[in-house]
């Protein structure tokens, strides 16, 4: 009895986390669906009713905006946090006596929450007080940057402010993934002749795949996830042209009073999020299956 | 690690050719992007007010006042108490160190069972469990505040704690378990042997090589937790409020003069904690990256 | 001897505290002696914390326990989450800022907590105007206390840049234009304006209560009829929101409210279209009414109100309910109705409290009040939740900050303003 109990004894100490994960995220999961079907206003109701806030999302202007907006974000948030990680990362690499100090300053940015920086981004972009009144203090009377304020470029805006944040933990996954490569292979390329691009281009950054795959999909969540940085950049502003499907819902469940429209654009958002993050966790455990 | 892998070519890569030169401005030049908000923050918060509307947001202040500082830590109004930040601070840590502890503690003992005891199924189990990294908290406010009301743990500390563990263990068990992976199952099997059972081989052996890991995942949810207002302003009550809801009030009142120089001061105290840890504690977040944690 | 009975005492008072300071961490505040509230509002910046600040100071010397939770930011956006999140837990607060139709929202939901009994020792009946003690009830019971009344459509000027331009304020949006234009020839911005999507509400309202006067707004914004929402009328509503859009200065977007004010107090805007709360900022700025600046109601015929008020929710614990029913009490008494809108620039909700501490602009709103509630002119703003729920009006206002920051045409506005509304149903 107790040499079974001892044997069973990883199972018990696991099964506390896996139980809570079962009730607080798929059992959470579940129930946001299930409020999806109904005609929840400002509390939940219960009673199924098909698919009418589905209909009622798809007709407004505003989700199509918010949808549009997270496909601009995250292409281009991911797209620049891996260039500028792996730029800052190799140039890291070479070397440097300061390496730990400037590490430190690439990185920094990630501890900081957003109701801290955006205060600090929200003044830099603004139009009356910020860059662009430096500028034209230095001379140039005609520098225009008011992306803040622009509905066309408004979303440009927070990509950059969301790359500040997070393409310091992309150079130290990458950093962590470069320094981990096998000497000797570097080593006999140089001897062999190769040059520093060539060597570069040719092999580390080809053996770096994993991390490339981690680092997608650390920042693909950023992206789907991002909304303190909404919020305290522009509101969802100016009228809805930053708007996105984490501010959209919230907005619907919280001001507006309506929580089944809120969960089905949430629905959709997690249907997003499986659809990205289940064939990668396949890829992932099907190869290390047996490590 | 700090020796130059191009060996071969060493005496050439501390020379100060041109390309050496090119590497330092480019690093440089980020350096300076990187800081700028910062800077703007920290002189923002040392000038006043009239400074502020009339000069330039670089310019270093020629006021420098520390009275904004002082007026976030004890006297700045969040609602009806004019007591700045102090009360709040004593909060977050309440919440903060006891949700780190246990989360780091559960994903290590996860982490452990998942790689060093398989069973069927393990894998998926794992999988399943690291889904929930993904998963947007705006969308688990309302059932949460729900089972929070019927555990008896609405707007209590406890509740907060709780609401952190949970969304924290798929994290830490993604990083101790890929780290235990790179620990040998020889390792384990020898102790065994010896006669060790389940948790002496933890405790006497996992434990003391975890520690690069330790410091990410601390770092890691140190941050997330302190950070964290969706969750502080949903399940806290009046008096029990995390900083960063307090930070909100400061900073986000519609009305009256906005007092730039406070709202920054505040913004840094609030971020003071996990700034310090980074500073400190950040070589070894990318020593424990390095060590196999996270780079796939 | 006794100093082993101190120790003892001592040690037991430590167990006590250790206890209390276990149990009050687990638990909500437990049943003391007095009446207890735990207050959820918004009211965060210095001028309004001091005019809550007097409520909780009335409420503690009538033996209350006050429990502050302020949750700032949108307008009480994160403060609305905050309740639905305790309301879920099954744990709300005591009293919560709330207005207009959420409470009746709220109400439906059985969530709120019934006042008759205060309302009847009080006499609200008799001391609240009925538009005012409609808000408050819900099936006919009072389930919230109304705190003041702030006239929303009013229009804030600079008397030095007027004269410098040679206008004078407009009585009508023809005139306000004509001005307009004089302004910008002369340098001035005409309108000082935050772009933010409340404010552009704010203005819309005031132009469709002018342009199309009383009953149009009745029927367009608070019944919703189709037919006057996508209507000639509206359509010139739009034309009318499409000039201002030229009058304000470009760097409007995203601009704070009271930046906005302080633009016309320091000369660089002639106009502000705000609500009376502009008021507090010339005043912390030691402006005159009349002098240093000039109010005046936006062209028409109307008087739009804001009526700021706390609902009672239904909470357990003896000394939960009797706080509730003593706030609600001091809220309506005539004390607190002088002191908090002499801080906050609204007037009382209360009739008959003594206006004689209070400024011109003041006396202009209550006497307009008047004269507007018989003839059918005091009208719910819908900018500030008093006439619509936030569906409606949140779809309302995306379609108007759509139009006002992009170059849609009128008539599409119009057609978008009546589908978004039936959406929104």
């Amino acid at each position: 009895m107790f040499r079974w109990l001892q044997s069973q004894l990883p199972k018990i100490v696991l099964a506390p986390s896996f139980a809570a994960v079962i009730v607080f995220v798929y059992g959470f999961i579940g129930w946001t669906a299930y409020v999806s079907f109904t005609r929840s206003k400002l509390l939940p109701r219960y009673q199924f009713e098909g698919l009418l806030q589905y209909r009622k999302l798809w007709q407004m202007d505003r989700w199509y905006v918010a949808l549009d907006n997270l496909l601009v974000f995250s292409v281009l948030f991911i797209l620049f946090c891996m260039v500028l990680g792996l730029l800052l990362a190799v140039l890291l690499d070479q070397r440097i006596r300061v390496e730990g100090a400037l590490r430190t300053i690439y990185l920094y940015p990630m501890a900081l929450s957003f109701i801290v920086t955006g205060t600090a981004w929200k003044w830099l972009l603004n139009p009356g007080l910020g860059v662009q009144k430096v500028v034209r203090g230095f001379g140039f009377e005609n520098f225009e940057f008011d992306w803040l304020v622009d509905p066309e470029m408004a979303i440009y805006t927070i990509v950059i402010a969301g790359v500040w944040q997070s393409s310091g933990f992309v150079m130290a996954m990458f950093l962590a993934g470069l320094r981990s490569i096998d000497d000797e292979i570097i080593k006999a390329a140089y001897i062999d002749g190769a040059s520093l691009p060539r060597i570069y281009f040719g092999i580390i950054i080809p053996s770096m795949r994993p991390v490339f795959l981690s680092a997608f999909i650390v920042l693909a969540h950023l992206a789907i996830k991002s909304f303190d940085l909404i919020i305290v950049l522009t509101r969802g502003g100016p009228g809805y042209a930053t708007d996105m499907p984490a501010t959209f819902m919230y907005a619907m469940a919280f001001s507006r009073g309506r929580i089944g429209l809120a969960a089905a654009s949430a629905t959709i958002m997690m249907v997003t999020v499986i659809a990205i993050v289940v064939p990668y966790l396949y890829s992932e455990l099907r190869n290390k299956g047996n490590d | 690690m700090t020796e130059s892998r191009f060996s071969a070519a060493g005496a050439a890569g501390t020379r100060m050719t041109f390309g050496r030169w090119l590497l330092f401005a480019v690093l440089g030049l980020f350096v300076l992007v990187y800081l700028m908000p910062l800077y703007v923050m920290v002189g923002t918060s040392l000038k006043d007010l009239e400074e502020i509307r009339s000069g330039s947001m670089l310019s270093w202040p020629e006021t420098l006042t520390i009275a904004p500082w002082i007026k976030a830590w004890g006297s700045a109004c969040v609602g009806i108490q004019c007591e700045g930040l102090k009360g709040y601070f004593w909060i977050s840590v309440q919440i903060t160190v006891p949700a780190v502890a246990i989360s780091t503690l559960l994903g290590a003992v996860n982490g452990y069972v998942l790689t060093k005891w398989r069973f069927r199924f393990d894998n998926i189990i794992f999988a399943l469990m690291l889904f929930g990294c993904f998963i947007p908290f705006q969308v688990v406010l309302l059932p949460m505040a729900r089972l929070l009301g019927m555990l008896g743990l609405s707007g209590t500390i406890s509740g907060l704690v709780l609401v952190h563990i949970v969304y924290g263990i798929g994290f830490t068990t993604l990083f101790f378990r890929n780290f235990y992976i790179g620990v040998p199952n020889e390792l384990v099997k020898a102790a065994t042997i010896d006669g060790a059972g389940f948790l002496t081989i933890f405790i006497r052996i996992m434990l003391p090589l975890s520690i690069p890991i330790i410091v990410v995942t601390v770092i890691w949810q140190f941050t997330q937790i302190w950070n964290d207002f969706l969750f502080g302003v949903s399940f806290s009550a009046g008096g029990a409020q995390p900083i960063t809801v307090a930070l909100n009030n400061i900073v986000n009142s519609s009305t009256g003069v906005k007092e730039y120089n406070l709202d920054m001061a505040s913004a840094i105290i609030a971020g003071l904690p996990t700034l310090i840890v980074y500073v400190f504690a950040g070589r070894y977040f990318v020593r424990g990256l390095t060590s196999g944690s996270v780079k796939g | 001897m006794s100093k082993d009975k101190l120790k003892v005492r001592k040690d037991s008072t430590l167990k006590q505290c250790v206890l209390a300071t276990f149990v009050a961490a687990a638990l909500p505040l437990s049943a003391s002696a007095g009446p207890t509230a735990e207050v959820l509002h918004w009211w965060t910046s210095g001028g309004e914390s001091k005019a809550v600040k007097s409520l909780m100071q009335e409420f503690s010397d009538n033996g209350g326990t006050w429990t502050d939770m302020p949750v700032a930011g949108g307008g009480g956006d994160a403060a609305m989450t905050t309740l639905r999140a305790r309301v879920l837990a099954g744990d709300p607060p005591t009293a919560v800022q709330l207005k207009g139709p959420s409470i009746q929202e709220w109400a439906e939901e059985g969530a709120l907590a019934y006042l008759d009994d205060v309302g009847r020792d009080e006499g609200w009946d008799a001391l609240l105007p009925p538009q005012i003690a409609k808000h408050m009830k819900f099936e006919g019971h009072y389930v919230g206390s109304p705190v003041n009344v702030h006239r929303v459509d009013w229009i804030w000027a600079n008397p030095q840049v007027l004269a410098k331009a040679g206008v004078s304020m407009p009585s009508s949006w023809d005139e306000f234009n004509a001005a307009a234009e004089k302004l910008m020839a002369a340098g001035i911005t005409p309108l000082a304006h935050g772009g933010q999507s409340w404010q552009d509400a704010t203005v819309f309202e005031t132009v469709v209560l002018g342009v199309g006067g009383n009953d149009f707004y009745q029927q367009a914004l608070v019944d919703l009829d189709p037919a006057a929402l996508n209507s000639a009328t509206m359509v010139k509503v739009f034309d009318q929101m499409r000039k201002l859009r030229g009058y304000v200065d470009p760097n409007f977007p995203g601009r704070d409210w009271n930046l906005a004010t302080a633009m016309v107090m320091n000369g660089e805007a002639a106009f502000q279209i705000m609500g009376d709360w502009a008021k507090g900022e010339f005043a912390a700025a030691g402006k005159v009414a009349g002098k240093d600046y000039l109010c005046a109601p936006t062209p028409g015929h109307g008087y739009l109100y804001n009526v700021d008020s706390f609902a009672m929710f239904k909470v357990k614990g003896d000394d939960k309910v009797a706080g509730q029913k003593l706030l609600a009490k001091l809220i309506v008494g005539e004390n607190f109705q002088k002191t908090f809108n002499l801080f906050k620039g609204s007037i009382p909700a209360r009739i008959g409290v003594p206006m004689n501490e209070f400024d011109y602009c003041a006396h202009r709103s209550a006497y307009d009040m008047q004269a507007t509630m018989t003839v059918g002119g005091l009208l719910p703003s819908y900018a500030h939740g008093m006439a619509l729920r936030g569906a409606q009006a949140g779809a309302i206002t995306d379609v108007v900050t759509n139009h006002f920051n992009s170059d849609m045409s009128s008539a599409d506005a119009a057609k978008a303003l009546a589908k978004a509304v039936a959406q929104s149903m």
